[in-house]
């Protein structure tokens, strides 16, 4: 479950659970987060939560909305994201599923229709005069509270590290390895592998892939009668790791495999 | 009329880094054209039983099915060919066995499986996807996605909450909203596609298009498209290399040659009587 904690200067004031569908935030009493104060609007802004993800949405406040310091209009909201409305800020946590239970929450699940409750529009209208309510799908509810796209929200998000992303594979950054052809008419020059995929030869005569993976760099075999010869040895059809200075001979060309410093 | 002269198909499986077992289930038979991949869910292993039925049912029902009657032939009362018809109605029946299954066994209860299926003929193609398995399809330089999945994310798509490169983002990818076995009845989406000589087509499991990015299976059907078994592996690899959290399936397929039905007056003929 998601949480907001409200702060000003620096000192936490209040710690909120994002339970509900819409959590509204404004300076009126009947706001879900009430912030007395004259630069917040009466509705200033709104939270759709859905399932684990958030939006946040400006209400047309008098004084905007900040995300990360960038005025929003709409925003997907991220773990860690920092909202701001005027000196008040809201710091939204969203608390992944411990590492464990992790591999059991991914399981592909299905959602009956009628599972996501559609939210009132009462409040909606109320809150949102400007944001019309055309009738939603049941399982598109937030569709009315967000009727276009999300430009704003676009900048600050790409902005933002993706969060929720699984982590990159625990490799040790990885040096770029190049090739330099040694023989043929091309001999001298040198090709930087950076892509996953590199293909090297003639297509229809002899070709060989080098795929660039978190383990290093592996020649693999793809069409031709002939095999590619590392260091003076045949390969068979599978991949063969590489190393400094090997030395690559495909199609009647010779070529060095090396890391760049 | 045999394809496998036409076909060129190569798969791939694998449990990934995380699951201790394998829930997909794949089948292709390049002689009728029929690919099925599908993957299952459901406590303990009843995710591969979901998955099992329906590769099972659909496989050997169709390929009897497509022995009786050409599939391009086009159906009277309908206007459209029996391909369509026979895919809808296989598919229903996987979905009752599956359902009721998981209604008799205890242990099987609420299991569940997507699928994506492509049945080749007289050069076309028919898919019929439910739930969040794919098919894409390379052609030329061209690489994109053919189904669309019927997920929570996909409607929020739909629906502009939030945009492609944000759904990456989603803590609700997992989230399925049609599955075949877990309803009475379940309406797959079928629809019919002109294909051509060079073509390549990917089906693939959630476990392939959550790890890796739709560039980079595009990168690898375009250099790796001369050699499909490599390809497959590959992908799988590559999965796995960006942390394998699901079971990856891939079914690769390309076009070698047409394979128009033959179409002689006679056979017109008994097409009509029929």
């Amino acid at each position: 479950m998601a949480k907001l904690i409200l702060s000003m200067d620096g000192l936490v004031l209040k710690e909120f659970t994002l339970t509900k569908e819409r959590t509204t935030i404004g300076r009126k009493p009947h706001n879900d987060i009430q912030i007395d104060n004259l630069a917040v609007s009466g509705e200033h802004a709104v939270i759709v939560t859905i399932l684990n993800d958030s939006f946040l949405e400006d209400l047309g406040s008098t004084n905007g909305t900040l995300v990360n310091g960038q005025p929003v209009k709409k925003h997907f909201l991220q773990n860690n994201d920092m909202v701001e409305l005027g000196k008040y800020k809201l710091k939204y946590i969203s608390e992944a599923p411990a590492q464990s239970k992790a591999a059991d929450f991914e399981k592909t699940m299905v959602l009956r229709p009628g599972a996501i409750k559609v939210p009132t529009a009462a409040p909606a209208m109320h809150a949102a005069p400007a944001a019309a309510a055309p009738p939603a799908a049941a399982a598109a509810p937030a569709a009315r509270a967000f009727p276009d796209t999300l430009p704003a929200a676009m900048g600050a998000t790409t902005q933002q590290p993706a969060v929720r992303v699984p982590p990159p594979p625990p490799a040790a950054p990885q040096k770029t390895g190049a090739l330099q052809i040694l023989s043929g008419g091309n001999a001298g020059r040198e090709l930087e592998l950076t892509k996953p995929l590199t293909t090297l030869g003639k297509p229809g005569v002899q070709v060989a892939v080098i795929t660039r993976r978190p383990q290093g760099y592996f020649i693999t075999h793809v069409e031709g009668a002939s095999l590619p010869v590392v260091n003076g040895k045949t390969l068979d059809a599978q991949a063969h790791p590489l190393h400094d200075h090997d030395v690559v001979e495909l199609a009647g060309v010779k070529m060095e495999f090396f890391f760049k410093a | 009329m045999s394809l496998a002269q036409a076909l060129e198909i190569a798969s791939a499986t694998d449990p990934g880094m995380v699951r201790s077992h394998n829930e997909d289930s794949i089948a292709s038979d390049a002689d009728t054209g029929l690919l099925v991949l599908a993957d299952g869910m459901g406590g303990y292993n009843a995710g591969e039983v979901a998955s099992g039925i329906a590769t099972t049912v659909l496989t050997t029902e169709l390929q009897q099915l497509l022995v009786q009657k050409p599939p391009h032939t086009i159906e009277q009362a309908s206007g459209k060919a029996v391909a369509e018809r026979i895919l809808r109605e296989q598919i229903a029946k996987a979905n009752t066995s599956i359902y009721q299954a998981a209604q008799s066994q205890p242990q099987y209860a609420g299991m569940g499986t997507t699928l994506v299926v492509a049945l080749f003929y007289d050069n076309k193609m028919a898919v019929a996807h439910i739930g969040d398995s794919r098919l894409y399809r390379l052609r030329g330089e061209v690489f994109e996605q053919i189904t669309k999945d019927h997920s929570l994310l996909q409607e929020q798509i739909d629906s502009g909450l939030i945009t492609k490169e944000q759904a990456s983002q989603s803590a609700n990818k997992n989230l399925v909203t049609r599955a075949l076995g877990i309803d009475p009845a379940v309406e797959a989406e079928i629809h019919e596609y002109n294909t051509r000589v060079g073509d390549i087509y990917l089906l693939c499991s959630d476990g392939l298009c959550d790890m890796v990015s739709d560039e980079d299976i595009g990168m690898a059907l375009q250099t790796l498209g001369a050699n499909l078994p490599l390809c497959a592996q590959h992908l799988v690899q590559t999965a796995n290399d960006n942390g394998g959290r699901d079971n990856v399936s891939v079914i690769l397929v390309r076009v070698q040659r047409e394979y128009r039905a033959p179409r002689g007056v006679l056979a017109r003929l008994f097409g009509w009587l029929r």
